[in-house]
């Protein structure tokens, strides 16, 4: 199946990194993709290829059936919005959204119509006549795209576009990018660190980790069916563990894990009887109970004890130890929390449950990518026993009131 | 931008203080810069006495007689040549400026070095060193006759084109500092932005990057025409009688006709001309400044 934008086995390297490793990848027209990852995993080079400010390695970009490889930026269909902006600081809001327009030589009367109606589009038309140094970061963000959609490019590239702003800007303006993209439809490939950014404007999502993609798919499947230990862990807040089949009963399995005991698991993978398996467990896939619940079909039952507890407003994390392992587990508040009989503390014994088709398989699994999860700042006397490293410690994101 | 943030943040207070600190060098332009200049145009409203001093009364003779046809073709051939070095250092330091600030950190203290060593020399050295150099049987002039630029029995000492040739040794480093300096805040990624929207390489740098660096440039320029239009030493030594300047002529009446109100009215001629090109740059940055670019931009489409 060909795509309308195809990156074709790519390499580049810098000096002896390689930045980009052989990533092949193929977009649909009209979708917004995203290359999501962390600083250093080759998503910039990547769409730096496309826009042609760099000639790749090895690799061929391939936009609607033309092979664009060795086409220098001007010539290409495709449009940038940068991350500082890199907005002309000698033109006006107007000059600089005109600038593709005048060098591509159109008529006065067609400049002036497109760029008004970029001016609509991005709600800066009373800001028209300002110099860029006269506008606030959001207002640049806008005109950034105008000026790049103002060309009709094929595909627009934003590189981290929302990176410089604010919180609340940045909401603000996913949300306008998204009614933007509806309005144009035009392709959109989307640079991002961002796993919140990616997550809800993308259309497809490919992450990317040291120059390779991990996984290409829709939010939903990259969250939920998370293919290697870097993309469950980068993407969200997950327990590892790693298990051996002792024994399969059709669709579910029963795995042992060491330090915890028998969990059932659902088999989508090629297993076989006493092989190793790592698994994926979101935190939010498990249920916390004071009192032991009635055991039930395809439900995993463990007791343990809390150790931690962050209050994080819509929810609360727990940190919860059983066995050799300590477990993240999320809870939504759904009900008027101030209730002492409900809350649960720190050093209670809990029960925690879980759906056997949450316990997720991984198909590749790294213990460096353990470092993706940010563990609790738990005092050591309170610890005197930690599981030995590559025990599949679990853990939990980088949360705004992390414990103290 | 930042000149004003700069005006919107003081206060009366930090205004009185930092014209507090600005008094002493004011005293001193005041009393030696600002005084003797307007003693000059007042001399030129002077008689001239006959043993070469200043007479008394006042008058308007010396200025009418800047009309005639002697004084313009001087006046002419100094802004002209002034001019053209200008152009020439801005059109050469623009490329030094531009590669400058994209090579590497390590490289650069050394060009930059290569660019200032000239000033370790003594400039009077450095004109006798011309002289000898575009003499007839001089290494300069007799590698551009090699190269078929000039043909054999073709002086070049003493014409206007050796005036701007060392007007342009002598000044090109004035041009290339500012022009460096612009070109190293430059915002590059500017250039790719440009590429991205359509224009070539060409085109991105005459409507990107020489705006961008536009501040410098107008530095450079003043930093080239200001002292040209005053030059003196250049004219005199490299220059002969048929391309002498307007320093020229002022040192003339000061020392060998003994005439200091046409000396003065010289002066004051080009303490004006200077003056109006200085007022000229100051309007022009403080517009920039406030409004930034073409507010009218889309009249012009």
């Amino acid at each position: 199946m060909a795509g309308f934008l195809e990156f074709q086995d790519i390499s580049h390297a810098f000096g002896a990194i390689r930045a980009v490793d052989g990533v092949s990848l193929s977009i649909k027209q009209g979708e917004v993709f995203s290359l999501l990852g962390p600083s250093g995993c080759g998503k910039t080079t990547l769409l730096r290829i496309c826009a042609g400010f760099q000639r790749p390695g090895a690799g061929r970009v391939i936009l609607d059936g033309a092979d664009i490889t060795d086409l220098p930026p001007e010539k290409r269909k495709v449009n940038t919005v940068f991350q500082n902006y890199a907005l002309f600081p000698h033109l006006n809001v107007f000059d600089n959204i005109a600038f593709g327009l005048r060098i591509a030589g159109r008529s006065r009367t067609f400049i002036r119509y497109e760029v008004e109606r970029m001016l609509d589009l991005t709600d800066m038309a009373d800001h028209a006549g300002k110099r860029v140094g006269e506008i606030s970061g959001g207002q640049k963000q806008r005109v950034a795209i105008a000026r790049a959609l103002v060309n009709q490019p094929q595909v627009l590239l934003l590189d981290e576009p929302l990176a410089a702003l604010d919180l609340k800007l940045r909401q603000r303006m996913l949300v306008q990018l998204d009614a933007i993209h509806d309005e144009v439809g035009i392709t959109f490939l989307y640079v991002t660190h961002d796993q919140g950014e990616a997550m809800s404007i993308s259309d497809t999502i490919a992450v990317m980790n040291r120059g390779r993609v991990e996984q290409t798919g829709s939010p939903a499947e990259i969250y939920e069916a998370p293919r290697s230990s870097f993309v469950a862990a980068f993407i969200g807040d997950t327990n590892f563990f790693d298990g051996a089949v002792k024994r399969i009963e059709g669709d579910y399995s029963l795995v042992f894990i060491e330090g915890l005991g028998d969990v059932t698991v659902f088999n989508d993978k090629q297993i076989r009887l006493g092989g190793a398996v790592h698994l994926s467990l979101r935190p939010e896939k498990i249920d916390i109970h004071v009192e032991k619940p009635m055991p039930r079909t395809n439900r995993n039952l463990v007791q343990g004890e809390v150790e931690e507890v962050v209050y994080l407003g819509s929810s609360t994390k727990y940190w919860v130890r059983v066995g050799e392992y300590r477990l993240a587990v999320q809870r939504q508040h759904r009900r008027f929390l101030l209730d002492e009989r409900t809350t649960i503390k720190w050093g209670d014994r809990v029960w925690l449950e879980w759906h056997s088709d949450d316990g997720y398989m991984l198909e590749r699994y790294s213990e460096a990518d353990e470092e993706l999860l940010v563990l609790p700042d738990i005092e050591p006397e309170a610890e005197p026993d930690t599981p030995a490293a590559g025990a599949g410690v679990p853990g939990a994101e980088s949360v705004d009131g992390e414990a103290s | 931008m930042s000149a004003r943030t700069g005006g919107n943040g003081r206060n009366g207070r930090g205004r009185f203080n930092e014209l507090l600190l600005t008094l002493p060098s004011l005293a001193w332009l005041g009393v030696f810069f600002l005084v003797p200049t307007l003693i000059v145009f007042a001399i030129a409203f002077r008689p001239a006495d006959p043993y070469g001093g200043i007479g008394d009364g006042w008058t308007f003779e010396t200025i009418r007689r800047m009309a005639s046809p002697n004084y313009p073709a001087i006046i002419w051939r100094t802004v002209w040549l002034s001019a053209v070095a200008t152009l020439i250092c801005l059109t050469l330091a623009v490329p030094v400026g531009y590669c400058l600030s994209r090579i590497d950190r390590r490289w650069r203290q050394w060009v930059l070095l290569l660019v200032v060593i000239p000033f370790w020399t003594n400039f009077l050295v450095r004109v006798f060193a011309w002289k000898s150099l575009l003499a007839t049987n001089g290494s300069f002039r007799l590698a551009l006759v090699w190269l078929g630029a000039l043909s054999g029995d073709q002086p070049i000492l003493f014409t206007p084109a050796a005036i701007l040739l060392v007007l342009v040794y002598t000044y090109l480093p004035f041009a290339i500092l500012p022009v460096y300096a612009a070109a190293e805040k430059f915002d590059f990624s500017l250039l790719e932005a440009a590429r991205d929207l359509g224009a070539s390489s060409g085109r991105a740098f005459f409507r990107v990057f020489l705006p961008g660096i536009s501040r410098g440039l107008a530095t450079a320029g003043i930093m080239v025409l200001v002292p040209s239009l005053g030059s003196y030493v250049i004219p005199d030594l490299v220059g002969g009688a048929t391309s002498e300047m307007l320093g020229n002529k002022i040192a003339q009446y000061v020392y060998t006709e003994r005439n200091l109100p046409r000396a003065s009215a010289l002066s004051a001629i080009l303490t004006l001309v200077v003056a109006a090109l200085l007022l000229l740059f100051l309007w022009w940055s403080l517009r920039r400044n406030r409004f930034g670019g073409d507010r009218k931009g889309e009249l012009f489409t």
